[in-house]
């Protein structure tokens, strides 16, 4: 494959509010290819969920205003008319969304669901849209799938409903699955059969993923690249391998310290970033990152936004500095919180209020 | 697959039983939602009651021919005022006509102002609330302000206007009590819209391609079915009662047509010849409305989720 599958240039999305404009993603850029993963990290309100929805246009405008190019296949799906875009969201652009109790309509069964999108967008009979149906919930893992096209989303579970919302997002077969906070409604255990899910499936269809999550975790696990997303721009971006060995961008460094280590038996506090991310009205001079950066070195921080630059074949950060290794664990030795485990002897018995990372009595 | 259990057990609203074998849960026993429905409504007892009436009601209105002994306007002028007899159930009136076949004949009057004017009623203001609900910005604010003006003047008094306008008939009596009605239902759908847009699922139809006449009329518009369907079954009451009262005044059904409220008017100025001239019409009246408010209270309570499940609980707490 040789050009990218989307490609995506200075997209930027506005909000007017009462409170002035809100600018949720700010000259967002990448590119996309067959069969890969990328994952899009950051808090919420980072901008990552609208970035995604902003591709279709899935955002109200007005009060959005989406500008920039989102080629697809070489079509702008910025400037494409409202009527082509229908054609395609759903064949072209797939989505699953984050709560799986909430994204299935109540007064339809499961299987007019499913078949929903294939009837008006392939052009198939009833008949073989229930068969296709059929085939799709059997592919995500649902027992009995023909006997389950009858029920109400109610009669599901909430692993068995994301399932349902991942057979519906699939259903037209498109090129991009978005999947906006797909686990985070999950348990664990369901989370990870998720994921395994989609992988398996992305690779029998060579389909390209956009994963939006806050989870590190998964991002490790499944994306081929990551990018990190702080108040609404792209603060730094790498392979998944790079990222989490070498990250350069101070939010970045302070994400992953915040991260408990599995095996770490020495009982330390988590790292927290201090402070909370900008109001997307209310944005900071120069550096969106600098009130809560505690690396901050350079004069320009304070007034100058910082671009974003090539530190290393396909790694990006937007800083003007590169923070190293030891200069993280130093300032992380420094800036460490302590996170007061609750006394044992007041404690009122709650059982599931433990304090995180052990201390047991 | 047993994935799901923790799932299962972090959600009190599921089913009772349905830890280990949910995913296989036969699903025969699963009945449609209106049966569902029809059920709880039944097992309330005046709603039964009230189900019941109507249902006599409307079979009534569909034989009058057969049930009625007389002929509509059959007058006897040597048999006036008679009171009720095992010949003339109800007794007759200023004409001698059978006050029990004009009562039986003005179940169809009053019946099909109920229905046509409901349906007018439903039809445009389903459509409004829709509209409101779903596009909202300036063309909401636009249609529900028309909406409150209209709902600001006090019904009888917009439905006489209306009639005054148009010349009273059955018809136009229809066509006012229709437009009097419907702000009520723009309401109740725009409010029930304004939140079902914002749900998830229509973002997911959306992100299906689905276009927005595709989401209003088939993600949106079922959501917001049960408030409806029990504004309709109250609102039927309310415009038979209008109707009544419009005919009453002399601006709704015109003689010698039976209506209820036209017999009532009558009965008015002949109210020293005999009791059974009001008592009979009023009595129907009274049992037509009093029906339709009581299948009204028993829709609202099967179709309130969180007094379905109430019910439900009382009434399967066994076999938990």
């Amino acid at each position: 494959m040789s050009g990218p599958l989307l490609s995506v240039r200075d997209l930027n999305v506005r909000f007017g509010t009462k409170r002035g404009t809100a600018q949720v993603v700010r000259g967002m850029s990448y590119d996309l290819h067959e069969g890969e993963t990328l994952a899009i990290v950051g808090e919420s309100g980072s901008g990552k969920s609208v970035s995604t929805l902003a591709l279709t246009r899935l955002i109200p405008t007005p009060p959005g205003r989406i500008e920039g190019q989102v080629l697809l296949d070489g079509d702008d799906l910025v400037t494409m008319p409202e009527k082509q875009l229908l054609q395609v969201r759903g064949t072209r652009v797939g989505y699953v969304f984050q709560d799986p109790m909430t994204s299935l309509n109540p007064v339809h069964p499961i299987g007019r669901q499913v078949t929903e999108g294939m009837r008006f967008h392939l052009d198939v009979s009833e008949h073989e849209a229930r068969d296709r149906a059929v085939d799709l919930l059997r592919q995500v893992g649902i027992p009995g799938a023909e006997k389950r096209l009858d029920d109400y989303p109610h009669q599901f579970s909430g692993g068995m409903r994301q399932r349902v919302v991942i057979a519906i997002g699939l259903a037209c077969d498109p090129k991009i699955l978005i999947a906006d906070e797909m686990t985070t409604a999950l348990d664990v255990t369901t989370q990870a059969q998720i994921t395994d899910l989609v992988q398996h499936l992305q690779e029998e269809r060579r389909m390209a993923v956009i994963w939006i999550t806050h989870d590190l975790g998964v991002v490790a696990g499944i994306a081929d690249r990551v990018m990190v997303m702080y108040a609404g721009q792209v603060i730094e971006e790498a392979s998944v391998d790079r990222l989490f060995a070498e990250p350069r961008h101070p939010y970045t460094v302070g994400l992953l310290m915040s991260l408990p280590v599995l095996g770490d038996l020495r009982g330390e506090a988590l790292t927290a970033i201090p402070g909370l991310p900008p109001s997307p009205t209310d944005l900071p001079d120069g550096c969106s990152f600098h009130p809560r950066c505690s690396f901050r070195d350079d004069e320009r921080c304070l007034t100058e936004q910082p671009p974003l630059r090539e530190i290393a074949p396909g790694h990006h950060v937007r800083s003007f500095y590169e923070v190293d290794d030891a200069t993280a664990r130093a300032a992380s030795a420094a800036q460490r919180i302590e996170v007061e485990p609750p006394e044992a002897s007041n404690d009122d018995g709650s059982p599931d209020a433990g304090p995180p990372g052990g201390g047991r009595p | 697959m047993n994935d799901d259990r923790p799932e299962d057990e972090a959600r009190p609203d599921e089913a009772p039983g349905d830890g280990v074998g949910g995913l296989e849960r036969p699903t025969g026993e699963h009945r449609p939602r209106w049966r569902e429905t029809l059920g709880i409504v039944l097992a309330n007892k005046l709603a039964a009651f009230g189900l019941v009436v109507l249902v006599v009601l409307i079979l009534t209105a569909i034989f009058a021919d057969l049930v009625a002994p007389y002929a509509i306007n059959a007058q006897d002028l040597t048999r006036r005022f008679e009171p009720p007899s095992l010949q003339h159930l109800f007794g007759t009136d200023e004409f001698g006509r059978d006050l029990f076949s004009r009562v039986v004949f003005g179940s169809r009057v009053s019946l099909q102002v109920g229905a046509v004017a409901v349906s007018i009623s439903l039809a445009l203001g389903t459509f409004i609330g829709l509209i409101s609900g779903y596009r909202r910005g300036w063309l909401d604010t636009v249609l529900m302000r028309t909406m409150d003006v209209l709902f600001s003047f006090p019904v009888v008094l917009l439905a006489i206007a209306l009639v005054a306008v148009l010349g009273p008939s059955l018809r136009n009596t229809m066509l006012a009590v229709g437009i009097v009605f419907t702000p009520i239902f723009a309401r109740v759908v725009r409010g029930s819209a304004l939140s079902v847009s914002q749900d998830l699922h229509v973002r997911a139809a959306r992100s299906l391609g689905a276009s927005d006449l595709r989401i209003v009329f088939r993600h949106v518009l079922p959501n917001v079915a049960a408030p409806v369907i029990v504004q309709t079954s109250l609102s039927l009451a309310f415009a038979i009662l209008i109707e009544a009262a419009l005919s009453f005044v002399g601006v709704g059904v015109q003689p010698p047509e039976p209506a209820w409220g036209l017999m009532l008017s009558d009965a008015q100025r002949y109210r020293t010849q005999g009791w059974w001239l009001s008592v009979f019409p009023g009595l129907a009246i009274f049992l037509t409305v009093m029906a339709f408010n009581l299948v009204g209270d028993g829709l609202r309570d099967a179709l309130d989720p969180q007094q379905r499940s109430v019910i439900e609980s009382r009434g399967a707490g066994g076999d938990a």
